[in-house]
């Protein structure tokens, strides 16, 4: 699957954050996705099972626990992918949502407030621990799964 | 030697008797009903048979499916993931309410709210509404033509007997008779027409034409195999009107045109489409466009008005969604014939899949190689409900007119209404629609600033 793939779907290409969800199925460098990335990606998205819990803890996590979904939100905002996002990065997230409907002072003190709450080690930006801890109440699992018919 | 020819003239005799007989029961049995128009019911009996067979087989299916443990792979047709439909800022203020204490009143930015696009679009990529009108429709139980199986694995010897007897049947014995019958159609189209147009104008000729034109459609109905049933043809189009119809293929014309006297519309094609065309308009009036007059809508706008405005000529066939969709939903009717004025009398076309598929994905078939799958299918069979009349009312423009007809179609034809443009089988989304997004979600956190700015 290619970029251009993805963009052809109507409702997709009018979502705000469309390109960013695109880029999310692409590795690193890369321009095209085979069958397991594209369920690699996906499989975040599944719900979390009850069973699950009592798994053995000291295996790698699975895909779609609330710590990676968390994660691929995080990659979301973060544009360069330095596990940080910084003010502009935040800045450009949000023009991409806006579009041209509110002005640059405006979305900037948002972006400066938004960071202000979430910074805690002062470094005026938001690393993921941060974004943890601005979202533990946020009902993650319910809002990042997506159920399939039987 | 000398044995030989004996046999070889009694081969040639019976050849010969056969073909005899095959021809005067096709014409018996075929053609003279369709000249006047009657039916001797032999296609419903088809396809009641066919109705049976399909059971069995599908019940052979899926018990050889239990046996093997196979899981079987059943198309949805309402789709394959669980989704609710809540608006954005029905979504956004329920995360926000779970996730923090804040009042909900006062709009704002807050980190959560990327969940929401997040998951719409991950939700549009596995399962959405448009891409999948441009393919054909899955069955959810099979028909004995391997290009709908989707189970294809060996399940028993009488099922794959039975796949081979329709094999031959349709290939050898169908496919022939209707390429036959669909010739005969043709010709007799442009011939019987191009002799019509001869005649002075009148109503003699008038009636010739129309008798002509219905009745080589009648043969081109049944070249298909096409069983039609009509509903309440109280509501059929008069003169002066527009016959507003959903799209499924080119097919859609004949089976309409089979049933009433039409005026059509659409691009002058060239090689046997044009010779076709060129034939019709000789002995009545028809509405072809250059290629090069399509695009100006206004010189389009003006010969359809001056059509209808003329209340001796008849009512103008089109199909406002511009494209072919696969017959489960109707998409975004164009405007254009809805500005007119006339009187619009709606269609509604439904096909039934199990006897064989009719939608054309002009993407990925030809013309020819499309007919012939469709003379390869069982049968054609469909559905036409012609609604009550409807005519624009001076509070709505042309747009929401168009709306209100396509919704009266969908909900008569079973079909889903979309908003979409068909046109988005070939073309990229307008950028306008994801502006709208993005305006809504503006409005949900520009309100900060300005509390801010009171306080």
């Amino acid at each position: 699957l290619s970029r251009e793939d993805f963009q052809r779907i109507p409702e997709l290409a009018i979502n705000p954050l469309g390109d960013r969800i695109i880029n999310a199925f692409f590795p690193e460098g890369e321009d095209q996705v085979n069958f397991r990335g594209f369920m690699r990606t996906l499989a975040h998205f599944r719900p979390i099972e009850d069973n699950e819990k009592s798994k053995d803890l000291n295996g790698p996590e699975p895909l779609n626990s609330r710590s990676n979904k968390l994660h691929f939100a995080f990659r979301l905002y973060d544009l360069d992918k330095d596990d940080k996002i910084s003010r502009d990065e935040l800045l450009q997230v949000l023009r991409m949502m806006v579009g041209v409907n509110i002005s640059d002072e405006q979305l900037g003190s948002i972006a400066d407030r938004t960071i202000q709450e979430a910074d805690q080690d002062g470094d005026s930006a938001i690393s993921f621990a941060e974004f943890v801890k601005v979202l533990e109440k946020v009902d993650v699992e319910q809002k990042m799964s997506i159920r399939f018919l039987h | 030697m000398f044995l030989l020819l004996p046999f070889d003239s009694l081969v040639v005799n019976l050849l010969g008797i056969s073909i005899t007989v095959l021809f005067t029961l096709l014409l018996v049995f075929i053609i003279v009903p369709a000249i006047f128009g009657v039916s001797f019911g032999i296609r419903k009996v088809y396809m009641k048979t066919l109705l049976k067979v399909f059971q069995w087989a599908t019940l052979r299916i899926e018990r050889g499916a239990k046996e093997k443990n196979h899981p079987l792979y059943k198309p949805y047709v309402n789709g394959i993931i669980a989704k609710e439909p809540t608006s954005l800022e029905q979504e956004i203020k329920e995360m926000r309410r779970s996730g923090s204490g804040k009042a909900l009143d006062t709009p704002e930015f807050e980190l959560s709210d990327i969940f929401y696009f997040c998951r719409k679009g991950i939700e549009t990529i596995m399962d959405d509404e448009v891409t999948k009108r441009f393919s054909a429709e899955e069955l959810e139980s099979w028909n004995l033509l391997s290009r709908t199986n989707y189970n294809f694995q060996y399940i028993s010897l009488r099922l794959t007997v039975l796949w081979g007897l329709g094999v031959l049947i349709r290939y050898c014995f169908l496919l022939p008779l209707r390429i036959a019958l669909a010739f005969t159609g043709i010709s007799l189209l442009v011939t019987g027409t191009t002799v019509v147009g001869y005649l002075p104008n009148g109503r003699y000729k008038d009636f010739l034409s129309k008798h002509v034109h219905l009745m080589c459609y009648r043969i081109c109905v049944r070249a298909l195999t096409a069983i039609i049933t009509y509903h309440d043809q109280e509501n059929r189009p008069r003169n002066g009107g527009i016959c507003v119809a959903n799209h499924t293929s080119p097919i859609d014309v004949i089976i309409l045109a089979s049933d009433g006297y039409y005026a059509m519309v659409g691009q002058v094609h060239g090689g046997l489409m044009g010779v076709i065309q060129r034939a019709m308009v000789k002995a009545c009036p028809h509405v072809w466009f250059e290629r090069s007059e399509v695009k100006d809508r206004h010189l389009v706008a003006r010969r359809l008005t001056e059509h209808v405005q003329d209340k001796s000529k008849l009512p103008i066939l089109i199909f406002p969604e511009g494209t072919c969709i696969n017959n489960t939903s109707v998409m975004m009717f164009k405007k254009g014939s809805f500005e007119i004025g006339a009187t619009v009398y709606p269609v509604a076309i439904k096909y039934d899949p199990q006897f064989g598929d009719a939608f054309w994905n002009s993407s990925k078939y030809g013309m020819v190689t499309y007919l012939l799958r469709m003379m390869t299918s069982w049968a054609i069979v469909c559905s036409v409900w012609y609604l009550p009349p409807m005519t624009r009312q001076p509070e709505e423009d042309a747009v929401q007119f168009a709306n209100r007809v396509k919704s009266a179609i969908a909900r008569q034809g079973g079909l889903v209404d979309l908003l979409w443009d068909g046109g988005l089988k070939r073309e990229k989304v307008k950028d306008a629609f994801k502006e709208e997004q993005q305006k809504l979600y503006s409005k949900m956190i520009v309100g900060s600033h300005e509390d801010r700015s009171r306080s």
